[in-house]
């Protein structure tokens, strides 16, 4: 899941790894759940993850390395204390969404998809978040905030998240 | 919008003035508008109060809101103010009313009902009152419910399954969001009874990631269900039994479509199949399929519930029923509108969008989500049906109704869509992944003012080749919003005159 990745996060662990994998090894098609839960136990999916996990669904290192990479919310690095996403869809653009992303852009000095390189935070874009009648919307450590314009971002970012 | 903070805010005050109350976290009504809205119970029915921020809570209290008290916030018995009174709500009939997560407000609030019904009806027999009914998928295809289901039911090979697509991607659209967050079960429900008309024992959900709030409503309401026998072995004590799974998606738009989510489900790059094979015969893992959308499963209980002819006689032509409609974008009142079909767009927007909501003119509507047409005010007299909205060359699809004023550039619009394309196109078929890519450079070229009457003609071709030529509705229905640009609003892509 999406919420709040950058504060549960583990240092690897070949044991950990197995462990949260064999949870959902009897799934049917258990690819996705597995990665998902890797990244929830470490922050993101670690190259060393790969192997281990083609071995214990029986399918290739490509299958999984393909699967990982296809899908944007899967990340292969350490994302930023604070993580940041702004919607980019139409309805938010109808109301400022472009200038929310470009302020979001200058202010945290990062593009849509990069890391801080203090790791500090992470900004990602988002097609619709589902909120689409009270935009410009971001999650900021996951929580939803709608109408949130240059000022408030700072502000919540500033928060991690949580409005004063 | 600071509703848990209000929520936080009316406890603390009420334990400081030593006041006993119950705060129940409900679904929204879908008045965006008056967002965070809290509504108390009194003995002369609901009251509304909203927008409420956490600084409004003592002012609230002094006004005597606990009991209806008079406050320039107060809106008087919720079912009364008219933008929700105008409505047809029979699919969102309990969103915003009930607590999501008890199983016994579900039942005192007319759940079970059409389980119930089902489950002494014969499979066919429920697959015939639900085409009778004139229920269409509410995804955005709008192919009938019924004649999908009979064709699963049909199917010989085992086993079967039901995907619930919950991959509500579209810009615009978030009706699946609020019923999985506002009244879960009646999702879980409708899966059930999808299970009992196809002879399908197993269920997955599809719920997309950037919906962590509706992953979580749903997972507890199905442990919940499990607890109640609802689901399990022995549904209500039949001998039926059915299992359900949540699966969270991981921002693929193209997942939405329904061959790239059973890729998904299974565990593989979204990437779309041909079809045929139809998913009824051969979908997830190769067996055949129930694939609806969120709102199509929860509507197949009203039709149970209160049978076909009751659903039947809402809307119009082919458009039966009624259509959960999301106004979003720069409106003044968005939210929730479930109707029946067939009031036009501009009755829609007067009624219930109140103009926008940066008080400008309204320039552009774009319906359906990003792949739906952007029309002008001179099309608002369109009726909100299935075939008007096709013949016009656009679409209902999902039932998302964007609103842009006339500062929006309309050339942008119809660059963004090419762009969205190529960035979330799965890659699998050329005039998608590569024509994406072509389409924002031609619409560059035609912007920048370099030989605008050949980009335009270049760019029409692009497009043809793109609706005709692409495997699904992504490449599919890209063109529709460029096109509607070019039809509707061709001064913002030929800058060559006037602009300097």
């Amino acid at each position: 899941m999406l919420s709040d990745v950058s504060l549960r996060q583990a240092p690897w662990s070949q044991e950990v790894a197995l462990e949260t994998m064999g949870a959902h090894a009897a799934q049917r098609g258990p690819l996705l759940p597995v990665l998902h839960a890797l990244q929830e136990r470490f922050g993101f999916v670690d190259a060393r993850a790969v192997p281990l996990v083609a071995k214990a669904l029986n399918v290739s290192r490509a299958d999984v390395y393909g699967v990982l990479t296809f899908y944007s919310d899967l990340r292969s690095s350490l994302p930023g204390r604070v993580r940041v996403q702004v919607c980019r869809g139409e309805a938010c653009q109808a109301v400022g969404g472009h200038a929310l992303a470009e302020h979001a852009t200058r202010s945290l000095g990062v593009d849509f998809g990069g890391t801080a390189v203090d790791g500090s935070v992470t900004l990602d874009e988002v097609f619709c978040l589902g909120n689409c009648a009270l935009g410009p919307t971001v999650t900021v450590n996951g929580r939803l905030r709608g109408r949130v314009h240059a000022a408030e971002l700072d502000a919540l970012v500033a928060d991690g998240g949580v409005l004063a | 919008m600071g509703a848990d903070e209000v929520a936080a805010a009316i406890e603390a005050e009420a334990v400081r003035r030593g006041v006993v109350v119950q705060v129940v976290r409900n679904g929204s009504r879908g008045m965006m508008w008056l967002e965070p809205l809290v509504e108390v119970v009194t003995a002369n029915g609901r009251v509304a109060y909203g927008p409420v921020t956490p600084r409004d809570v003592a002012a609230l209290f002094e006004a005597g809101f606990l009991g209806g008290g008079a406050h320039e916030l107060g809106h008087g018995d919720t079912d009364q103010i008219p933008w929700l009174a105008q409505q047809d709500r029979l699919t969102f009939a309990r969103v915003g009313v009930v607590d999501p997560l008890s199983a016994q407000d579900y039942e005192g609030h007319g759940g079970l009902v059409a389980l119930r019904r089902a489950l002494v009806m014969t499979p066919a027999q429920i697959c015939d009152e639900v085409t009778e009914s004139g229920l269409r998928g509410r995804g955005g295809a709008g192919f009938p419910v019924g004649v999908k289901w009979r064709t699963v039911l049909d199917a010989v090979d085992l086993p079967k399954f039901v995907a619930c697509n919950a991959d509500e991607g579209d810009s615009g659209t978030f009706a699946d969001r609020m019923l999985m967050e506002g009244d879960p079960f009646m999702l879980i429900e409708g899966m059930v009874i999808a299970g009992i008309a196809v002879g399908a024992h197993e269920g997955f959900v599809y719920v997309r990631s950037e919906y962590p709030d509706a992953v979580a409503a749903l997972a507890a309401a199905i442990a919940a269900a499990y607890k109640a026998g609802w689901l399990g072995p022995r549904v209500l004590g039949s001998d039926y039994g059915f299992d359900l799974e949540i699966r969270v998606g991981a921002g693929a738009y193209i997942c939405g479509e329904e061959t790239a989510m059973l890729e998904s489900l299974e565990g593989k790059r979204g990437v779309v199949r041909a079809k045929p094979p139809l998913p009824a015969l051969e979908g997830l893992f190769g067996k055949p399929t129930v694939v609806n959308n969120v709102l199509s499963l929860a509507s197949v209980l009203v039709v149970l519930a209160r049978g076909a002819q009751f659903y039947r006689d809402f809307g119009v032509g082919r458009s039966r029923g009624t259509q959960v409609f999301q106004l979003g974008g720069n409106v003044g009142r968005g939210g929730i509108v479930e109707t029946a079909f067939g009031i036009t767009l501009g009755q829609m927007l007067e009624r219930f969008g109140g103009g926008t909501a940066s008080g400008r003119p309204i320039r552009a509507v774009q319906v359906g989500g990003p792949l739906g047409a952007y029309l002008p005010p001179a099309r608002f007299d369109l009726p909100l049906d299935y075939e008007a909205f096709a013949a016009a060359g656009a679409m209902l699809g999902h039932g998302g109704i964007v609103v842009f004023d006339d500062t929006v550039d309309m050339a942008v619009q119809a660059r963004f869509a090419m762009e969205f394309c190529a960035a979330e196109s799965c890659g699998k078929c050329t005039p998608c992944r590569v024509g994406a890519v072509r389409g924002v450079e031609v619409i560059d070229r035609i912007v920048a003012g370099r030989d605008v009457a050949a980009g335009v003609v270049l760019l029409e071709d692009l497009l043809e080749l793109m609706a005709e030529g692409s495997l699904c509705a992504m490449g599919g229905l890209t063109p529709m919003p460029v096109r509607s640009v070019l039809q509707y609003f061709p001064e913002d892509l030929d800058r060559s005159e006037g602009t300097p």
